[in-house]
């Protein structure tokens, strides 16, 4: 399967959220992939707001089964939550348990005015009811497949297919 | 030896001790505990890890400012916390320790934070929990008499980590009563694991442990030649309650001694930093003019403190 390019993607995510930034508006990327795309979307779209950062491990659904992740990192959140519209920025939706994590950790920083999700590939396979606002790409992908976004050493990002069928 | 606070995997099941621990689970404590700094931040100061689990504080020895830092570190993460001031209650009516623990894992105990008079008491509550097939209790030592107090120790190595990066460049000064004290036991293991090359201790004889030479630390009676050029101080309590006999002449005569005052700390390195654990017995130990001064970092460990224990009970829950 041809995929698509990862800075087409994200050309076509900003297109899509541009006639909605307001002065107040403020992104918040989820570690890693979506932080990398939300730090893009931040420049391209002139946001005033500093760019949030949320590193879901400590409000993981699988933590009783699976413990704490591996290597957690500070979630910081450099604006003030409250009154403000969100954007959630990550890389690829997928059962919708990532986003739901996030949104609690949100909502402990203060009650935004509005929240909405901007991902970069919807691939499908929903475990809650989450709908992303904006998305740049669908994809029908099997549960044994994973779609991963990486970065390379010139900061170059591509999506990438592994097959564990 | 099979170390009972690591599993088959090597997680963190209990935290016991810091003797014994490799390096590598003393710096994933201290990379996990950066994280949950930030909670503190936040307008809601709660994350969900522990909901739905109770921990249970086991104090059989008072203590207020250990108790509640395990009590906000216990909350922050979500957890049910239950205090028990054992001192107070069944024991003085004859139930033994491992009847106490029976009870209260009877009552679905998640995690025991276990303060005891007698060295060795955790470790015990630990092998009876898995000997009864309850290994998924978990047990953290909070003093055990003279022995030790991990998780003051990991939370003065992320403070050290915290000032000055890296561990094996430094000169570590520790100072006061190292004989009755399970901080400075905690403080010399984590260090010497970490890597610290030159770990001093600075007492007067009559307060120093008599196998201090095993230790492998370069001991200093005088003062003013062990805090020369040292980047870390930490002083120790000077521990009145568990004096037994004229170890000392006078606090008074000691403070001249061995009291940290500015015109002392002058000796170590400009950019020194001064530690304690707390309580400060101010013109006993150390100056007050130290203890409000630019290189105290006393506060900042209290703060740090919560973080390493939420780190701390995070691993142990998830593991």
């Amino acid at each position: 399967m041809k995929l698509p390019d990862a800075q087409n993607l994200i050309d076509r995510l900003a297109g899509q959220m541009r006639p909605d930034v307001v002065k107040e508006t403020a992104l918040v990327g989820i570690l890693t992939g979506g932080m990398w795309i939300a730090e893009r979307l931040h420049a391209m779209l002139g946001i005033e707001a500093p760019l949030g950062v949320i590193d879901i491990s400590f409000y993981r659904d699988d933590y009783g089964r699976r413990g704490l992740h591996r290597d957690p990192k500070p979630s910081s959140m450099p604006f003030d939550v409250a009154g403000r519209p969100i954007v959630i920025v990550d890389d690829i939706l997928y059962t919708g348990r990532t986003i739901r994590a996030a949104l609690n950790e949100l909502f402990d920083y203060g009650r935004p005015a509005r929240v909405d999700l901007a991902v970069l590939v919807d691939r499908g396979g929903r475990e809650l009811p989450i709908c992303p606002r904006y998305c740049a790409q669908a994809l029908d992908l099997d549960r044994s497949q994973n779609l991963q976004l990486e970065k390379d050493a010139q900061g170059r990002l591509s999506l990438r297919l592994i097959d564990h069928a | 030896m099979l170390n009972p606070q690591l599993n088959r995997n090597g997680e963190l099941v209990h935290l016991l001790s810091i003797d014994g621990l490799p390096r590598e689970v003393l710096l994933k404590i201290l990379d996990t505990a950066a994280p949950f700094t930030e909670v503190a931040e936040r307008e809601v100061k709660k994350i969900p890890l522990l909901r739905g689990k109770s921990v249970f504080n086991l104090f059989f020895e008072p203590s207020t400012r250990t108790r509640t830092t395990f009590e906000i570190a216990a909350k922050r993460l979500s957890a049910d916390v239950i205090n028990l001031n054992v001192g107070a209650s069944s024991q003085s009516k004859g139930e033994t320790l491992l009847d106490t623990v029976d009870n209260l894992s009877a009552m679905q105990a998640d995690m025991f934070v276990v303060r005891h008079a007698s060295s060795g008491a955790p470790y015990l509550i630990a092998q009876h929990l898995s000997a009864t097939g309850r290994a998924h209790i978990h047990v953290i030592n909070a003093g055990d008499g003279r022995h030790a107090h991990p998780t003051q120790g990991l939370l003065d190595m992320y403070t050290i980590r915290h000032y000055k990066r890296d561990f094996t460049r430094l000169t570590v000064a520790i100072v006061g009563d190292i004989l009755h004290s399970r901080v400075a036991r905690s403080q010399i293991d984590a260090l010497t694991i970490l890597g610290v090359p030159e770990i001093r201790m600075i007492a007067p004889p009559t307060l120093l442990p008599a196998e201090v030479g095993k230790l492998g630390v370069r001991v200093f009676h005088d003062m003013r030649l062990g805090l020369r050029d040292a980047d870390v101080v930490m002083m120790l309590r000077l521990q009145n309650e568990r004096m037994q006999g004229a170890l000392l002449p006078s606090p008074q005569e000691y403070f001249k001694t061995y009291g940290l005052t500015p015109e002392k700390l002058a000796l170590a390195r400009p950019d020194a930093i001064v530690m304690h654990p707390g309580p400060m017995n101010r013109g006993v130990e150390i100056d007050s003019a130290v203890a409000d001064g630019p290189r105290a970092v006393i506060l900042p460990q209290v703060t740090f403190g919560i973080a390493v224990r939420m780190a701390v009970m995070s691993m142990l829950a998830g593991a």
